[in-house]
């Protein structure tokens, strides 16, 4: 198979790792970011046994600003803003992986089925992808939303509406580029079965855009997935999340400090995400390294 | 195919597509675990049996779903998009009073965000790999991976509560009472008006938010800007106007920056979208009375029919800006293959 000449979308992976090696200066904010990633996802699986107080219960005097015994001050119910901050990783986090993964999947699939297929599969898919593409983002997943109720499972199921067709598309215009590839025209002629043509000799060449994407979107999901908390139709009140951390916080600007953890936090992942997805697309996209 | 052609298949493509935007929108109404009655009806009718059998003939909700979607394109096209039970008021007409005031911080946030996107793009690309051009980089970065709804918080508690420098939330102080509107953009009916003192508070209230949200799209712009100069910059027409002995700063500015922007059209008019979704959470900060705000408003009570306007025209509004940019982008580039 591959001797039947070996088509670009196969070195990327190849050529993201031999870049990585050798251009290590301009991948140092990819390094970084990556570490900075790494913390939170420590921090996501770990919370319990390193922050300071219980994220749920009262420990100090309420609205504190922040002291030797808060470092990020207690917010208005006196709890303590550091606390709720680590253990927010934890909800911030998998909301976003799910979100990516299962949104990347369901477009992945819809958009090879439209592409392979052809015909009505490839014209219900992709109009449905052009129709789902014509809202702007937000206001489709509050819509989405506010029909099936506030909740961070519901804000899940939402951002995965948002975000399939990004996927589909790809995959779709992907998998049509592949199959008129001399390999599978000779898989063809020879007599292959379809699903093994799709499976074995068109797929492989197919995925690794997908890939690339969803490192570059895993940012933006964090962002919305706190937005959408932020306006309250996220995680319930309660819970150490870190967009309803700053909803908290931004109602009285004299207390800053509320929303400053949680605020950083969103930043500092998202930048590194944001880096980690820049230089994966200068290695990968010549004309943007020019 | 001419340039005529193209616009006339473009705009014969729309409507399908607001078919489809209304259809997922009633979709979604479908799904909803609201009552729609509830939605229609002010509460104290609800036990009116008339006014309900009458509201259930009008939206045709003794009907099958398919006639109730028939109804509902119908009311939408006639500009009905029913009652927002928060308001008690037709959710066209609030649409219609807030939407200056969303025009007026987009396109503002839009100027922001493309003056100093095309700006720091030609000196990035002018002095490449400089400690200029990491910066800009850096700070492009910076404003895409920041949450809108924390830098507004931030920026408001630096700029007016601790340092005083510009003025709290909304559009006008809460002693100033707006003129009767005419464009409704307080910034354009103060000039109109030739009322300065209002103008200047106006734009003083005006240039936080702007700043906030214009810094989200301007990452992307001065990227692109950047990308483009140095294609621009390495081609034989730019040595050419350089052997004859044009300045670097005529070269940079005259030769080269047209042809850059000509790509900056399409990513400047897309950017309208990410404007959209960071309105919703800057009007919120700033409690600014846009649309945004009323969406977030409408969704923390769940009141679906101002939801669903609100997505509706958000949508509208996508679908023709990206129309508009395409054509313009059409008819600025002969080169652009039209398909």
């Amino acid at each position: 198979m591959t001797a039947m000449g070996t088509p670009q979308n196969n070195n990327w992976a190849k050529a993201l790792m031999s870049h990585l090696r050798r251009d290590f200066w301009s991948a140092l904010p990819a390094y970084i970011g990556g570490l900075v990633v790494l913390f939170w996802i420590v921090v996501a699986l770990t919370a319990p046994l390193w922050a300071p107080y219980s994220p749920l219960d009262m420990v100090g005097a309420r609205l504190q600003p922040p002291s030797a015994d808060h470092y990020f001050g207690t917010d208005g119910l006196g709890r303590d803003v550091l606390s709720r901050t680590l253990y927010g990783a934890a909800q911030s986090l998998p909301i976003a992986v799910v979100v990516v993964v299962v949104g990347a999947t369901v477009g992945a699939v819809l958009g090879a089925a439209a592409g392979f297929l052809g015909g009505w599969t490839n014209t219900i898919v992709m109009r449905l992808v052009d129709v789902t593409l014509s809202f702007p983002p937000m206001l489709l997943a509050m819509a989405v939303a506010v029909a099936l109720g506030p909740g961070l499972k519901t804000a899940a199921v939402a951002m995965i509406i948002v975000w399939w067709p990004l996927y589909a598309r790809l995959m779709q215009s992907q998998v049509i580029s592949v199959k008129q590839m001399d390999h599978v025209e000779a898989a063809v002629s020879s007599g292959v079965r379809r699903f093994r043509i799709l499976w074995r000799y068109i797929l492989p060449l197919s995925w690794t855009p997908i890939l690339i994407n969803a490192t570059m979107d895993f940012g933006q999901v964090v962002l919305l997935a706190a937005a959408l908390s932020f306006i309250g139709l996220g995680a319930a009140p309660p819970t150490p999340e870190w967009g309803q951390m700053i909803s908290e916080g931004a109602v009285n600007f004299y207390t800053w400090w509320i929303a400053a953890a949680p605020g950083l936090a969103i930043l500092s992942v998202v930048l590194a995400l944001n880096f980690i997805g820049d230089r994966v697309r200068d290695v990968l996209d010549p004309r943007s390294t020019t | 195919m001419n340039i005529y052609r193209y616009i006339f298949r473009r705009l014969a493509g729309l409507p399908p597509l607001l078919l489809g935007v209304l259809t997922i929108a009633f979709l979604l109404s479908q799904v909803s675990q609201v009552d729609p009655l509830n939605s229609i009806l002010p509460e104290r009718m609800l036990s009116n049996p008339a006014a309900v059998a009458a509201a259930k003939a009008r939206w045709g909700l003794d009907k099958s779903p398919l006639t109730q979607y028939f109804v509902y394109l119908q009311n939408v096209a006639t500009g009905d998009l029913g009652v927002s039970f928060r308001t008690k008021r037709p959710v066209a007409r609030d649409l219609m009073q807030r939407l200056p005031a969303t025009l007026e911080l987009v396109v503002a946030a839009l100027l922001f965000g493309s003056v100093l996107g095309v700006a720091t793009g030609v000196v990035a690309a002018r002095f490449r790999d400089s400690v200029f051009d990491h910066a800009v980089r850096l700070f492009a970065l910076f404003g895409s991976s920041i949450p809108v709804f924390w830098s507004g918080l931030v920026f408001l508690s630096i700029f007016s509560v601790q340092l005083g420098w510009t003025p709290g939330p909304g559009r006008l102080g809460s002693r100033t009472a707006a003129g009767p509107p005419i464009t409704g953009l307080h910034t354009i009916d103060s000039l109109i008006q030739g009322n300065w003192p209002m103008f200047f508070e106006a734009l003083s209230h005006l240039i936080l938010p702007a700043i906030v949200l214009g810094w989200s799209v301007m990452g992307i712009i001065s990227r692109l800007v950047r990308g483009s100069m140095l294609d621009v910059l390495s081609q034989d027409y730019i040595a050419m106007a350089k052997a004859k002995g044009a300045g670097g700063l005529r070269v940079l500015l005259r030769h080269a920056l047209p042809n850059a922007l000509i790509p900056a059209i399409t990513v400047i008019g897309y950017s309208f979208a990410y404007l959209l979704t960071g309105a919703v959470l800057t009007e919120t900060i700033f409690s600014w009375p846009g649309i945004g705000s009323y969406a977030v408003e409408s969704a923390r009570a769940l009141d679906y029919p101002a939801i669903m306007g609100v997505t509706m025209l958000g949508g509208a509004a996508f679908l023709l800006t990206n129309l508009v940019t395409d054509i313009a982008y059409a008819i600025v580039d002969p080169k652009i293959k039209l398909q």
